[in-house]
């Protein structure tokens, strides 16, 4: 049998999370292959083909394909895919946007944020926002998968793959690329971010906000976040939310700065490797949560912990 | 009619879900079979809220001139369309049905409802809170063979286009879609407006058609076999440091992530 996994790039360099998803591709001891899809990809292309245990990559280059669309990046799955037992991705806004484009055309489900393979076609997922697992079996004969990445670590070097090149056919007329804005920010994505530092209603301001935690974020290299509440009070915008209805993250170190810790924001972060909460109310549940709590005065807090960092 | 908006041109087609509240910590069922939601409080899936908003302001800013929204599963998923009735949509579909729906059929179902309604443009949430799949807009539109503008934070109509701003890892992508298409909606792509009583009261007025599915003539049936539901792996007891020093200390030391 054979997997295919669907690479997620960056247009220059693959991601971490292409090497993850090669990882949780190993527990099926089957051949692994990787499709990239783009625009002058040869170089990802090679790297791909030098991650151990990987049979073979697959590159397919045009110049559409620089701003890949999930119209053409779906069908492309469903012209070279059909022979493979599984296709597989990481769980990221690209394969989110793909792959169940893909899973509708060959009409089979699709199983999506993977973070247990429990055996050949049974799967554990987190669903309510990471307050329940659930464990799913399918039985279509192309498993169409996402997995969370943080759940397996990266694959490394060491491999020789054999490269092919299939050309791409013309480009769907459904859709158009206009254009993309990343967040000017010298943080790291807030989903994939090493460190996420996260502020709750207690900031009391947007200004105070940025004032007291972005320091630390800049110290530890970090993602800023927020509850809910503090998004709701305008402390912090939208696209940093972490919860339940938000970005759901699972760092190694997460900061939980004046956050009570309603179930709403503890969903999207109770996976975190380690929590810290800093918190006034030793009652605090965001303290049933955490690794090491420390009672306290943020204000006081948080300028001392970067002092601290020096 | 007392709508003073211009007319539009595009009808807009809403699929929305009934999901446990996003404020209720769910329980197991004993048996491990499932969640038990019996006398949870319910409502609209936020996602989908913000969806039936997107498509009322298409229809206030003369874009849109009919908006339908559409729910599936039990008689009970009337509740959170007179919710969408009451913030302001024209008219409801139930597509009755007690089959367990997955993502595939969902989109199969509401496949069948869009060749019976011929939307322009259909809008649905990211995802249900429920689930957690994010599956079924991309599913709809694949089916339909139509363009998709998944996780969308803003929507423009150009004539027979949309652009729809996408959310995408660490910014945003601009998409141009050609009509009809299925956009899902993101939190960021508007506020749903508050629900006011006298509308509330108008929307019990508002006609609810009731499509039992088996009508639709469509395999909509489960593919994947629910084995069991679990708590997640509970976190090991924490500690309380006592200063900033300690704390510092022992995430160096103790827990190796500085």
């Amino acid at each position: 049998m054979s997997v295919l996994i669907l690479a997620e790039h960056d247009g220059h360099k693959l991601k971490p999370a292409t090497r993850q998803a090669v990882t949780a591709a190993t527990s099926w001891q089957a051949s692994i292959h990787i499709l990239v899809v783009g625009h002058h990809i040869a170089a990802m292309a090679h790297e791909a083909a030098a991650i151990a245990g990987i049979a073979q990559v697959i590159q397919i280059d045009a110049p559409h394909l620089a701003h890949p669309l999930a119209e053409d990046v779906a069908d492309l799955l469903v012209r070279h895919g059909r022979s493979y037992e599984v296709i597989l991705a990481p769980h990221t806004a690209f394969s989110k946007n793909v792959l169940p484009r893909a899973a509708a055309l060959l009409d089979v489900a699709m199983i999506s944020d993977i973070i247990a393979i429990a055996g050949p076609n049974t799967y554990v997922r987190p669903i309510y926002a990471g307050n329940v697992n659930v464990t799913v079996e399918s039985t279509d004969p192309i498993q169409v998968l996402t997995v969370r990445a943080s759940r397996f670590a990266a694959a490394e070097n060491g491999g020789a793959a054999k490269l092919v090149t299939l050309e791409a056919p013309a480009g769907t007329t459904l859709a158009r690329w206009l254009d993309e804005k990343y967040t000017v920010s010298d943080r790291p994505e807030l989903a994939n971010a090493r460190v996420v530092v996260s502020g709750g209603r207690s900031l009391a301001s947007a200004e105070q906000f940025e004032a007291v935690l972005a320091p630390l974020a800049k110290k530890l290299n970090a993602a800023l976040g927020a509850t809910r509440a503090a998004v709701d009070s305008g402390y912090a915008p939208n696209d940093i939310q972490v919860g339940q209805t938000g970005t759901v993250v699972a760092p190694e170190l997460y900061i939980a700065v004046g956050i009570s810790g309603a179930v709403q924001h503890t969903a999207g972060m109770k996976d975190s490797k380690t929590i810290v909460a800093i918190n006034l109310d030793p009652d605090a549940a965001i303290f049933q949560v955490a690794d090491y709590g420390l009672v306290a005065n943020l204000f006081e807090a948080v300028p001392e912990l970067v002092n601290e960092l020096e | 009619m007392n709508d003073q908006s211009p007319a539009g041109v595009i009808k807009v087609l809403v699929a929305i879900k009934r999901v446990v509240d996003a404020n209720v910590k769910v329980r197991l069922k004993a048996d491990g079979s499932d969640v038990d939601i019996a006398g949870v409080k319910m409502g609209i899936n936020p996602f989908d809220e913000n969806a039936v908003e997107e498509a009322l302001r298409l229809k206030e800013r003369g874009h849109a001139k009919e908006v339908v929204a559409v729910a599936l599963g039990a008689a009970a998923a009337q509740d959170i369309l007179r919710h969408a009735l009451a913030m302001g949509a024209d008219r409801a579909i139930l597509v009755e049905t007690d089959v367990t729906l997955q993502p595939l059929g969902v989109a199969k179902l509401l496949k069948a409802v869009v060749e019976r309604e011929q939307p322009d443009l259909i809008i649905l949430g990211k995802q249900a809170i429920d689930s957690d799949a994010g599956q079924a807009g991309q599913m709809l539109a694949a089916l339909l063979g139509i363009g998709q503008g998944i996780a969308a934070s803003a929507l423009e109509v150009h004539g027979q286009e949309i652009h729809v701003t996408r959310e995408i890892d660490g910014g945003t992508e601009k998409l141009a879609l050609r009509l009809p298409a299925v956009v899902t909606a993101d939190l960021r792509l508007n506020e749903p407006r508050y629900v006011k009583l006298p509308n509330l009261m108008m929307a019990k007025k508002k006609p609810i058609q009731t499509i039992n599915a088996t009508e639709l003539g469509v395999a909509a049936g489960p593919r994947l076999k629910q084995l069991k539901v679990a708590d997640p792996p509970a976190r090991k007891p924490g500690i309380k440091v006592s200063s900033v020093q300690e704390l510092v200390e022992r995430l160096r030391v103790e827990a190796k992530v500085l």
